[in-house]
């Protein structure tokens, strides 16, 4: 398979006017991404949210994007109309967000907002919509669809709630997935369904995923590449398999804090920061 | 994937009990409610007054007079006692009778009633009308110009006192341009020609078809109802916009964004959807506070409503309209709190199940 | 060249932005003076707080800012248009409107502080203690601020005033005792959710007396509600107030009370216009001063609850 480039990014810029001056939440990242998964990591703060939500052009109102390339699929984002970006959100590029009790319309059933992500993209009939996103709710491995599509948000469990989030935005079958910690809100015996169920999706569909996460083994095991950040600014970026090869002083001591059954460590090292990680790496 | 049915489960049992519940403390809480607002009146009216007798009868009256009203109002008894019969007349609709129209109260206060519930819905009516659009529109727009508008035009109509507004009305709007008519309900040329079936007239007129008194009873209408309507646009659009700005920073607002909702689709389908909910709350209070309101207004207005029966009782010392009047706005004021308080649980999923 | 010329006023300024304060007091003055920054930002705000501030230098200064009492009546000067002499012309006595209008503003406060200092503390410690206690005492007194707050509150007042007689004494008791249950109200949802806080666990698990936990801890949280409450109130206040002198059950007359004013001028509407009209901005502009205040005093102390 050809190594068609989805979305280049480079010198991404996120900033944002606080009380107290501007705050640069993302400092010049640049990545790349193809029909493949990439895994964003970095502790909170690190600016790996907002990079995702550059991407969408959905920044909060006090933030300011720029880059000096920001393409998806032969369209300039950083310059797209606001109707362009309409069309390629949810549609192009969609994203999964955190925590289902907050991302879902509390007072809208589950179901229509599943068949409005799709009528909104396909101006097709409510009755067809739902149809569709009924069989999108056994998609996603609901049981009972017929059940569900009429529940409200605050009625289904995490779990569920976030399967229908992904049933949500994957409808319209978008080309590029951005799931922001998918599965941190949930219960540790959910997370592994909702992980299977997502990396299934975006395999039968050939997306490109970007999963970001602070899980730096959770994202080694499902991903091609992982990009490390720190600081609004990418440290290193490896192949999932050669992680243990990580250069960078960070990675190396975000792996090293990880408890290990075949290298036991009576105590786990701290992790030590350095100031000049943040400098212009020019 | 057992939590799927689970939660299904969970979602659909208890969802009459739970809303039969509701209801039944609804109902005890407007109980408690009602006894306390008989209680507070029984007070201000047997207790407090040096002479309850005197508050009754007027200090013209002639000993015998005093001495049958003494008995009638049992102030011989012990006070619980003479609380109870309180009660019981109160629950019977008998407030007495009144010594300035000579007629049993509550008959008054059924003439008096309509011009009130006229003014207080129009008022009503123009307050969400405006008010709500107003409120989006401002929150949509935070930080701009038009948002600071809209933010002291909603100050400035919540301080201004509304019976100084209403002369500032009549003075312009009546007084210097002549564009609407003056005091009172309807020119006296066309007086009592419709009252039933209602009492409010802009309804008995249309529903005669007669058309002349219809406008004729607006054009008397719309000042005092305008004047009221800006409190209540104020007080509606403030709340809209707070509400809005907090449910605009909800994340399932971004997420509607991300499903490439349109800017309107996110704010109406979306946002409003949330913000109606809690709007069924404050359009309640609203209307029961100008139903109370509106005493200061209809006296401005020399409006033949309740507000201001009770104020010329209260000139006149009739104690008995006085409370009655008192009981039965409490009364609106609590039953429309509650009646909101459970269309806001009917229309809120959270709060139905 | 600034921070060599005020070296001092540089110092205050870091000491009150150094990021790590050094102790309690620094903190607290670095809170307050944020709040400060915030606050004058707020254009709204700070011209709530300049119209609250004429308000009561009006009052202080009544007796130099003024040529008369307003009291005396001076017939053969009566409703006279504004002119130099009298900026707002005279009312139906004669006596200038100008100088009662400033005379009113003592009425006035009078009338915000003495509901004031009636209802926070009564509002306060039904609240608290409701709150602190739990169980029945909750629900009882619960029920009686429901009962309260359920009520139409110009008409209750317009009740108590008939059965106590009218006068402004009166006038402020009836206010009070129809304003007081909000205040419970908001000081009982504080205590609820800070009595289960671990800190407050922790205060009581190192043996702390309950009054000692309530006096330092739970008062001082729900007095910046209890405070921005109070100032929104007051526009409320000022209008029930100005309302019930309206209806002649306030201040009696001669007081230059805002609301009799403008209810005696009301005869004169259409011919001479100012002498309602002059009062009833008064009652417009220092209501609205409040409320801009209050607004402003919301966003900067109480940042959790969007609106009341």
């Amino acid at each position: 398979m050809t190594e068609a480039r989805l979305l280049e990014v480079e010198d991404l810029r996120v900033t944002f006017r606080t009380p107290h001056g501007p705050v640069e939440a993302v400092r010049g990242v640049s990545f790349s991404l193809g029909r493949e998964r990439l895994g964003i990591v970095g502790e909170s703060g690190s600016g790996k949210s907002q990079t995702g939500r550059a991407l969408l052009r959905l920044s909060a109102r006090n933030g300011r994007v720029s880059a000096k390339k920001m393409v998806f699929d032969g369209i300039d984002l950083t310059n797209a109309s606001e109707r362009t970006m309409r069309r390629i959100r949810g549609a192009r590029i969609s994203m999964i967000m955190q925590d289902p009790r907050y991302s879902l319309n509390p007072v809208v059933k589950v179901g229509d907002q599943i068949a409005e992500a799709y009528r909104i993209h396909t101006g097709a009939s409510a009755r067809k919509a739902r149809d569709r996103a009924m069989e999108m709710l056994e998609t996603v491995r609901i049981r009972e669809a017929g059940k569900v599509y009429d529940l409200y948000p605050h009625q289904v469990s995490g779990g569920m709630g976030q399967r229908v989030m992904i049933a949500m935005m994957l409808i319209p079958e978008p080309d590029v997935l951005i799931a922001d910690e998918p599965t941190s809100a949930l219960d540790v015996t959910v997370q592994m369904q909702v992980l299977a169920l997502l990396d299934d999706m975006v395999r039968e569909r050939g997306m490109g995923l970007v999963l970001i996460s602070h899980d730096l083994n959770l994202v080694a095991s499902f991903c091609d590449r992982v990009m490390v950040m720190y600081g609004g600014r990418v440290m290193e970026v490896l192949e999932a398999g050669r992680l243990h090869e990580a250069q960078h002083p960070y990675t190396r001591g975000l792996l090293n804090c990880l408890p290990s059954l075949e290298h036991p460590q009576h105590m786990l090292p701290v992790l030590t920061r350095d100031a000049g990680w943040l400098e212009e790496a020019r | 994937m057992t939590d799927t049915n689970s939660a299904a489960a969970t979602g659909k049992l208890p969802a009459a009990p739970r809303a039969l519940r509701a209801t039944a403390s609804a109902l005890v809480s407007l109980a408690l409610t009602f006894i306390g607002l008989t209680a507070i009146t029984f007070v201000i009216g047997r207790v407090m007054p040096a002479d309850p007798v005197l508050a009754v009868v007027g200090d013209r009256a002639s000993e015998e007079a005093y001495q049958r009203v003494f008995l009638e109002m049992g102030l011989d008894r012990p006070i619980w006692e003479q609380y109870l019969t309180y009660l019981g007349q109160i629950l019977t609709g008998d407030f007495g009778t009144s010594i300035m129209t000579t007629r049993p109260v509550t008959e008054d206060i059924l003439r008096f009633f309509p011009a009130t519930l006229e003014l207080a819905t129009l008022a009503t009516l123009i307050g969400c009308v405006i008010g709500i659009p107003l409120g989006v529109w401002a929150a949509v727009n935070q930080g701009r110009w038009i948002d600071h508008c809209a933010r002291v035009l909603g100050l400035a109509g919540y301080s201004a006192p509304v019976f100084w507004l209403g002369m500032l009305g009549l003075l312009i709007f009546y007084g210097n341009l002549g564009w609407v008519a003056g005091p009172g309900r309807i020119d006296i040329y066309y007086d009592g020609l419709v009252e039933d079936p209602t009492g409010v007239i802009l309804f008995d007129a249309a529903w005669h078809g007669e058309w002349e008194i219809f406008w004729n009873a607006f054009s008397h209408l719309i000042l005092p109802a305008g004047v009221l309507g800006l409190y209540a646009l104020a007080y509606i659009a403030r709340m809209t916009r707070s509400f809005m700005l907090d449910q605009l920073g909800q994340e399932y607002v971004l997420a509607a964004r991300i499903k490439g909702a349109s800017e309107f689709s996110v704010i109406w389908r979306h946002a409003f959807r949330n913000v109606l909910v809690q709007l069924i709350t404050i359009i309640g209070l609203t209307y029961a506070s100008l139903l109370e309101g509106s005493v200061l207004t209809e006296t401005v207005f020399a409006w033949p409503g309740i507000g201001q029966y009770i104020t010329t009782s209260l000139f006149n010392a009739d104690m008995n309209a006085v409370l009655g009047g008192t009981v039965v706005v409490g009364i609106c004021f609590v039953g429309i709190n509650m009646l909101s308080d459970l269309l806001y649980r009917f229309a809120d999923p959270r709060a139905r199940t | 060249m600034s921070a060599a010329a005020d070296p001092q006023g540089a110092g205050l300024r870091a000491w009150l932005r150094s990021p790590s304060p050094a102790s309690t007091w620094q903190a607290r003055a670095q809170r307050a003076y944020l709040g400060w920054v915030a606050f004058r930002a707020n254009p709204i705000a700070m011209a709530g707080l300049l119209i609250v501030v004429a308000l009561v230098l009006a009052a202080i200064f009544a007796p130099l800012l003024t040529g008369s009492r307003g009291l005396d009546p001076d017939l053969p000067n009566r409703l006279l248009p504004p002119s130099a002499e009298h900026w707002l012309g005279t009312d139906q006595l004669g006596r200038d409107i100008y100088d009662r209008l400033i005379w009113g503003s003592r009425v006035t406060l009078y009338i915000v502080g003495l509901v004031s200092i009636i209802v926070a503390p009564i509002g306060l410690a039904v609240g608290t203690l409701a709150g602190y206690a739990g169980g029945w005492v909750d629900t009882v007194l619960m029920r009686i601020v429901d009962i309260f707050l359920a009520f139409p509150r110009l008409i209750l007042a317009l009740a108590f005033v008939a059965a106590l007689g009218p006068g402004l004494e009166n006038a402020v008791l009836a206010i009070a005792l129809t304003t007081w249950s909000p205040y419970a109200r908001i000081a009982r949802a504080e205590v609820l959710t800070i009595r289960k806080a671990d800190y407050i666990v922790a205060a009581e698990a190192q043996g702390a007396s309950t009054w000692r936990i309530l006096r330092k801890h739970v008062v001082p949280l729900c007095l910046a509600s209890v405070i921005v409450r109070l100032t929104l109130d007051m526009a409320g206040i000022i209008l029930t107030a100005a309302g019930l002198g309206f209806l002649g059950l306030g201040a009696q007359p001669p007081l230059p009370e805002w609301g009799a004013m403008i209810s005696t001028g009301r005869d004169f509407l259409y011919d001479q216009w100012w002498v309602p009209t002059a009062p009833g901005a008064a009652i417009f502009l220092v209501s609205l001063g409040f409320c801009l205040l209050g607004d402003g005093l919301r966003d900067v102390l109480d940042p959790r609850s969007g609106e009341a």
